[in-house]
């Protein structure tokens, strides 16, 4: 089980992390507008991550802190 | 549960002011995970350049010293020979090192000065809104080369790595990407032996970093990976370009 944590304001929805995310679970929340304006990145189904840090390692803000 | 990935103590808490999904906020992590590894964090002084990377000194949790445009490896020298107990790093892009900064670059590498440069290339110039620079590719339009760079007007790029690797003083030389999880892995892994070489003394190592800018190059950030990949790798091929001490390694 991993846990995947956005600091959700830093996010300047780049969707680096969503190219990156191996399961495809990483998406832009087009719903939702954080501080900067932006649509920030979660994870859809938390159950499927496996905790490979991918999205954290393409992150050019240090928005994921990723936990196994 | 532990933590597998969390944000370096070498950064701090600034938010970066680059634009979204540009790979400088990459490579700064990346630098900050080898000042933690490494544990120099207290003894390394970082040398800021001129460009987007002007205000890295709000970013590292490091002393820095901002030089003037392309100087950084002149000012580094001063730094580092003053205290040759210090770490002493410089954060560059092409504009910078490339071009006003040639001559300094290439004689800091000749003098084998035991520093470490980080040298961003995204063969554009970023913070001044995407005018031609020294390595920008053959035909690729910019704000000063709208039909594409016409290298008969021009001329042909500067490739770094392959220029130094001719300046006998230049230790360590490597181009690196951070186009996708791999590569950044791989660049990591340079950039963290450019930090060791200094440690120990061998002298002048630089890693060359192909990045990207999205804003200026007119493309999604996702796109702009991939352009990586399909034009500018095959421009700027990745590799040791040089490193003295491979041999006595083995």
């Amino acid at each position: 089980m991993a846990k995947v944590t956005f600091e959700t304001d830093l996010c300047k929805g780049c969707g680096l992390c969503v190219g990156a995310c191996p399961k495809g679970i990483v998406k832009l929340s087009m719903d939702v507008l954080n501080a900067k304006g932006h649509h920030p990145a979660e994870v859809t189904e938390p159950e499927k991550c496996i905790g490979c840090a991918f999205c954290a390692t393409m992150c050019p803000d240090c928005v994921i802190k990723v936990e196994r | 549960m532990s933590v597998v990935f969390e944000k370096p103590h070498a950064l701090t808490d600034a938010v970066l002011h680059y634009c979204p999904g540009c790979t400088h906020g990459i490579i700064h992590r990346l630098v900050a995970e080898v000042i933690d590894e490494l544990g120099i964090e207290g003894d390394t002084i970082a040398v800021a350049s001129v460009g987007c990377s002007v205000m890295a000194y709000n970013y590292f949790n490091v002393d820095c010293v901002q030089a003037a445009h392309g100087r950084a490896p002149a000012v580094a020298t001063g730094v580092k020979r003053s205290d040759p107990s210090k770490i002493v790093f410089t954060y560059q892009g092409d504009g910078d090192l490339a071009a006003i900064g040639t001559a300094e670059t290439v004689h800091s590498a000749a003098r084998r000065e035991n520093i470490t440069v980080i040298f961003v290339n995204n063969a554009i110039y970023g913070m001044t809104g995407g005018q031609m620079a020294p390595t920008t590719l053959p035909g690729q339009v910019t704000q000063t080369s709208p039909y594409g760079r016409d290298v008969e007007k021009v001329g042909y790029p500067v490739k770094v790595c392959e220029l130094l690797s001719n300046v006998d003083g230049a230790a360590y030389l490597e181009r690196v990407a951070v186009n996708n999880v791999q590569n950044v892995k791989k660049a990591k892994k340079a950039i963290k032996k450019a930090f060791q070489n200094q440690i120990e003394g061998k002298g002048f190592s630089l890693v060359e970093v192909v990045s990207t800018c999205p804003t200026n190059w007119g493309m999604t950030p996702q796109k702009a990976l991939e352009w990586v990949d399909e034009k500018m790798i095959p421009y700027y091929p990745l590799g040791v370009y040089k490193d003295i001490y491979a041999e006595e390694e083995k």
